[in-house]
């Protein structure tokens, strides 16, 4: 394996010390409450989503172990109900995209040779938002008061009348605190690609990584808002009476599925986006070399972010809408794979013109591709309104969906954590470990999902949380459950793995892999600084290229040293061509103190404490007040004339 | 205090607020609007989606079409108010400090007399009709309660920069990010209105 | 479900299905299952050969991108690390873009060609029946005839017959996998599907839109005989429903009438004509209890009236404080309605 050291820092002894002063936290309770780091929130976000990952699989594993038999009554329907509407909602809002932002946080700026985020509080608010919101939700459940009626939520079920008490509150609330995580976090992610690229970083030089994830913060910037409207609405339907939903005073319980939808259909690009970019990252290092058609895929990425604007009544094809507007979202549902299409296609060129190295990381993109074809076939079979309205909502879709999530975002992001959990604990991982993982993780995964494409033929509806023995599906739920573990061992498997590296683990080189891309050309785990010089990149591939990684090294410039302070370089937006330098903002309270009294809002909202909201409401408008207030400086340097 | 002249003509002084390029404050707040602008097209939506799904009537029977004079005075009132603010944050970016003091309260003048005038025409609607009354009414009040609110956000930021720029050593030439980013902020609220004109107030009577 | 398939063709068409199972296959298949492999009118068959197509051209398209794999795998091991270059650029735009296209203008085109025959419903004056779904029950009329009945409905062989669709509370959708696709209940709105079977036989339904607690007991039968028969139920459902010939079923009737059932049920020629649960003027003639949740004998239904929270929890029957003495005439009563 290539070890190939970091280069030389180019900065002296004493620069780096400076460095050190200025981004360096002694580690305290205090530090931990307030850090800014980009690397520290990134890997919070890893271990918190895949927290609520573990949650969300064992209500999975509940759910499974009641379906093994017929008419079992190991769960109550209420129980059940509750358990399978977390399941979705949590794997969907509090893992999958967490998780992906929490590979972008930590990743973004060490790909594009920054030294942390353009807005690093913004972005540990949103850390703490997402913590706050994820036990919001989850604390429901103990009392029995968890959302149940399915992760879309669909009216009239989830009105007052139909599901009275705090569950769908819960959902609603939950869902639009959440939001501003993940909408702070996106407009982040844009801001940082823009404008803090390292000197020499023009468009076309930008990894397909942080393409992936700047699609995706843009998906999300546009589709998410129909999701919190859903939301505020379906909110004000249950407490104060409005009628947006209710038919009987001129509402309309569609309404809110053309909305849930608009934001839907994106979301599940807005999960399988950075996923795909992880593919890209991943496959340079292990066919030894760049991404085949780097044009072609970003073009595919762009093109998925917006079509995928446009398919959202493709899961609404049985609710009797007028025939052309399905001929009309058939075809764009159908025309959407095209992209997929070429991505896959380009990736199985890099491999046909690679040298293969075949590490764990490369095992689970294989078991990512060889899957995510599968659920593409059935995703494309969807997009076709008449066999869509015979196998939707029925254990049929259930397999396509596990497919395309767990083939297109699981398996990438395995695929992710044993990539670079040498660059982010410094610690290698045990390989024989990781391969037994992956076999079961993978046979798990087709064991426990492939025949619900035949019980779904049969005509099993899905979200049942029993079924009789007559029409003759137990012998294949049975099946389903028995792999349903064995996925269960592998994912526990990976867990062992992670813990055993950072324990036992022998230390990792800067660049274990011979990886292209800049997080490779500094120290495992990077400084607090990330880099001792940002780099000035000379072509897509800056880890692989001398002159890239001579700028670090022998080549540094003192303007991109930057000891002087606490600073990175702004750069133009489409050349990265260097502007000037900017003062990042260092560790401090307001970010958890603003996330804390949003917390109390929305805690206020949920049990009806108005005045306590109000309050909180007032005390979140004085935290941002106070955070954004101008710092007092010299007339001079202000450039006031009068 | 020669840490405050080395501050102030030090590299990063003399550097850093040379308007050179876009800030990430500009694109952060840039981004914001554009998120905001979708939720607003997401709430117009769902009012013609509703209105188009309903009956033929609409109003629906027992409300009366919104009458005109009111909304036309509350727009002959915001849509100007984004001037002062282009004003003052001109007068900012050559160091003119009273114009930045003046603009704002003009500004914020503005703002607080459409407020008022939002309130006495809820005054009036709510004999009419009222939130739970029907899906218009909760589209009414819904639609135009959520752009109050982001006047009144929008007023919060005009106060905060007037209350900074009093104290004096907030803002200068060099420094005004905080000023061009609540400026486009309040420039996207009052645009809303104009959407807003149109589908409450004018689309009823087409 | 007593018509089957020719066995045989059958076996032969779910091969692959098995092939593909693998191991699994020692799971047996599914002999009483509603199949959408195993139409039995007009609407599902369409679907099932538009599936078959689908699947052959998916397995090509599977096989393809496998080999390619494998041959990356078998042969691109290291041998060196150096970094390599070159575009293939025509490769990917043919394989992912050029090909695919071609197959998806085809699938496209059979797929509007199937809705569109799915949406050539019967005739302006074909046979209607009138379906309103319930949490968590069926309710089945026809317009024109007074009465109800509950989760079966009947209709005769070889005629596309209206389905209309209702619902008096939340979302439901209206699937028999081995007749027609699925149609959801919009509530506020009038849906309209329709049925043809092409052999009589029974044919298994489900609610297939989540729609609250009982959501996994919400089935229903498909009905399909000759038109003779349909007619008899017909005129079956516009009738009273049959008097009490024993004691004991006297003694039910009464019980019946004049304790707290007549509140929520119906049962035609009796004062009972509660609106709220289903109408019981044949459910002795039914084929389960509680749309699905239990088989209809008298062990069963005695434990429904009693305690039906037991049997279907959280439906909207709430416990009955019948005498112990009285449930055996109830259950004679009520099995004798059919």
């Amino acid at each position: 394996m290539s070890t190939t050291a970091a280069p030389v820092p180019g900065a002296s002894r004493e620069q780096l010390g400076r460095l050190e002063e200025h981004w360096g936290e002694r580690p305290s309770l205090r530090a931990w409450l307030t850090t800014v780091d980009h690397k520290k929130i990134g890997r919070r976000y890893l271990v918190t989503a895949g927290l609520f990952f573990a949650l969300a699989g064992l209500s999975a594993l509940a759910m499974r172990t009641q379906l093994a038999r017929p008419e079992s009554r190991l769960l109550s329907p209420q129980e059940y109900n509750q358990l399978f509407t977390m399941h979705g909602t949590a794997m969907i809002f509090l893992f999958a995209t967490p998780m992906l932002f929490g590979f972008g946080n930590f990743l973004v700026p060490l790909l594009i040779g920054a030294r942390d985020m353009a807005f690093p509080k913004l972005n540990a608010l949103g850390y703490w938002i997402f913590l706050f919101a994820g036990l919001f939700m989850w604390a429901s459940l103990p009392f029995g008061a968890a959302p149940n009626a399915g992760w879309f939520a669909y009216v009239p079920l989830t009105g007052q009348q139909h599901t009275p008490g705090l569950h769908m509150d819960v959902y609603s609330l939950g869902l639009l605190f959440l939001g501003i995580a993940t909408t702070a976090g996106s407009i982040n992610f844009i801001v940082t690609a823009l404008k803090l690229r390292a000197p020499g970083m023009s468009l076309n030089r930008v990894p397909l990584f942080v393409w992936a994830i700047v699609a995706t913060a843009f998906m999300v910037i546009f589709a998410l808002p129909a999701l919190n409207l859903d939301n505020a609405m379906l909110f004000l339907d249950r407490r104060f009476g409005t009628h947006f939903f209710d038919p009987a005073a001129g509402g309309n319980v569609l309404l809110w599925q053309h909305l849930f939808w608009i934001f839907g259909h994106p979301d599940v690009y807005i999960i399988v986006m950075p996923a795909l970019g992880i593919v890209s990252a991943v496959l340079p290092a292990f066919t030894r070399r760049g991404v085949v058609g780097y044009v072609l895929v970003v073009f595919a990425i762009v093109a998925i972010s917006i079509i995928s604007f446009g398919v959202w009544v493709h899961h609404m094809f049985a609710t009797g809408l007028p025939r052309l507007s399905y001929s009309f979202f058939s075809a764009a549902s159908t025309i959407i794979t095209i992209p997929s299409g070429i991505q896959i296609f380009a990736w199985l060129a890099t491999m046909l013109l690679g040298r293969l190295v075949v590490r764990v990381p490369l095992l689970f993109v294989i078991g990512f591709i060889v899957t995510f074809v599968l659920g593409g076939f059935t995703g494309t079979m969807f997009a076709l309104t008449a066999f869509d309205q015979q196998v939707t909502d029925s254990y049929f879709v259930v397999a396509h969906f596990h497919y395309v999530l767990i083939g297109g975002a699981v398996f990438p992001i395995l695929a992710a954590i044993y990539y670079w959990l040498p660059k982010i604990t410094g610690r290698m991982y045990h390989e024989g470990l990781g391969r037994w993982a992956f076999w079961l993780v993978f046979a798990g995964m087709h064991v426990t999902f492939f025949p619900m494409h035949l019980y779904g033929l049969f005509g099993m509806p899905r979200r049942v949380y029993t079924y009789p023995s007559e029409p003759g599906w137990d012998g294949w739920n049975l099946v389903s459950t028995i792999g349903s573990y064995l996925l269960a061992v592998g994912l526990l498997l990976v867990v062992v793995g992670v813990v055993h590296a950072i324990r036992r683990g022998r230390p990792a080189p800067p660049d274990p892999w011979g990886g292209d891309t800049l997080e490779w050309s500094t120290d495992s785990p990077p400084k607090s600084y990330n880099f001792p010089v940002l780099p000035q990149v000379h072509s897509l591939h800056p880890n692989w290229d001398e002159s890239s990684r001579e700028s670090m090294g022998a080549g540094a410039e003192a303007d991109r040293i930057l000891a002087d302070g606490r600073t990175t370089l702004l750069t133009s937006e489409l050349d990265g061509r260097r502007e000037r330098e900017v003062e990042m903002p260092g560790s401090s309270w307001q970010p958890l103190l603003l996330a804390l009294v949003m917390l109390l809002f929305f805690t206020a909202m949920l049990f009806a404490w108005y005045p306590v909201a109000a309050v909180a409401a007032v005390a979140v408008a004085g935290t941002v007040a106070t955070w954004l207030w101008p710092p007092r400086r010299p007339d001079r340097e202000l450039g006031v004339s009068a | 205090m020669s840490g405050g002249v080395r501050a102030a003509t030090g590299t990063a002084a003399l550097t850093t607020e040379l308007p050179v390029g876009r800030s990430t404050g500009w694109w952060g707040m840039v981004m914001f609007v554009v998120t905001e602008a979708t939720l607003f097209a997401c709430l117009l939506g769902s009012y013609f989606y509703l209105r188009f799904q309903s009956g033929d009537q609409w109003p629906p029977p027992g409300i009366a079409p919104p009458t005109l004079l009111k909304p036309l005075v509350m727009t002959a009132v915001l849509l100007p108010s984004s001037l002062p603010v282009i004003w003052a944050e001109h007068g900012i970016r050559k160091g003119q400090r009273w114009r930045l003091r003046a603009g704002l309260t003009a500004t914020l003048l503005l703002g607080l007399t459409f407020l008022a005038l939002q309130a006495s025409e809820y005054a009036e609607k709510l004999h009419e009709f009222t939130l739970t009354t029907n899906a218009y009414g909760s589209l009414f009040y819904v639609i135009t309660g959520f752009h109050g609110l982001h006047v009144l956000v929008g007023l919060t930021m005009i106060g905060w920069l007037l209350a900074a720029s009093l104290r004096g050593g907030s803002f200068g030439a060099h420094r005004h990010d905080r000023v061009r980013n609540a400026a486009i902020y309040w420039h996207f609220v009052d645009l809303v209105w104009a959407a807003i004109l149109f589908t409450i107030y004018l689309s009823p009577r087409l | 479900m007593d018509t089957r398939a020719d066995p045989t063709t059958r076996s032969r068409r779910l091969a692959p299905v098995a092939v593909l199972g693998g191991v699994l296959a020692l799971a047996g298949c599914s002999g009483q299952a509603p199949s959408a492999l195993d139409p039995a009118g007009s609407g599902a068959g369409r679907i099932t050969d538009l599936w078959w197509v689908l699947f052959w051209i998916s397995m090509a398209v599977f096989v393809e991108v496998m080999v390619l794999l494998a041959w990356a795998l078998l042969f691109r091991r290291r041998r060196d690390a150096r970094v390599r270059h070159g575009q293939p650029l025509r490769f990917v735009v043919v394989a992912g873009a050029g090909v695919p296209l071609v197959i998806l203008v085809t699938v496209y085109a059979l797929g509007l060609r199937d809705l569109a025959a799915l949406g050539d419903g019967p005739e302006p004056g074909a046979t209607t029946i009138e379906v309103t779904g319930h949490q968590w029950w069926w309710e089945v009329r026809v317009p024109g005839v007074a009465g109800a009945t509950a989760n079966e409905l009947h209709i005769p062989v070889g005629e596309k017959v209206r389905i209309r669709l209702r619902t008096a509370d939340v979302l439901h959708s209206f699937w028999v996998p081995q007749l027609m696709p699925k149609t959801d209940l919009i509530a506020g709105e009038v849906r309209e599907t329709w049925l043809r079977a092409e052999r009589a036989g029974t044919y298994r339904g489900q609610c297939a839109e989540y729609c609250g607690t009982q959501h996994a007991h919400m089935s229903f039968l498909v009905v399909a005989e000759p038109r003779r028969d349909f007619d008899a139920w017909l005129a079956r459902l516009g009738s009273p429903a049959p008097g009490p010939q024993t004691d004991a079923q006297r003694r039910g009737q009464q019980a019946f009438v004049q304790g707290s059932c007549a509140g929520c049920h119906a049962v035609r020629g009796t004062g009972a004509d509660g609106h709220i649960g289903p109408d019981l003027s044949d459910v002795g003639a039914r084929w389960s209890i509680g749309a699905g949740a239990v088989p209809n004998d008298g062990g069963h239904l005695g434990g429904w009236i009693a305690n039906s929270q037991t049997v279907k929890p959280g439906n909207r029957m709430p416990p009955q404080p019948v005498q112990a003495a009285q449930l055996p005439d109830l259950i004679a009563y009520l099995q004798s309605l059919k």
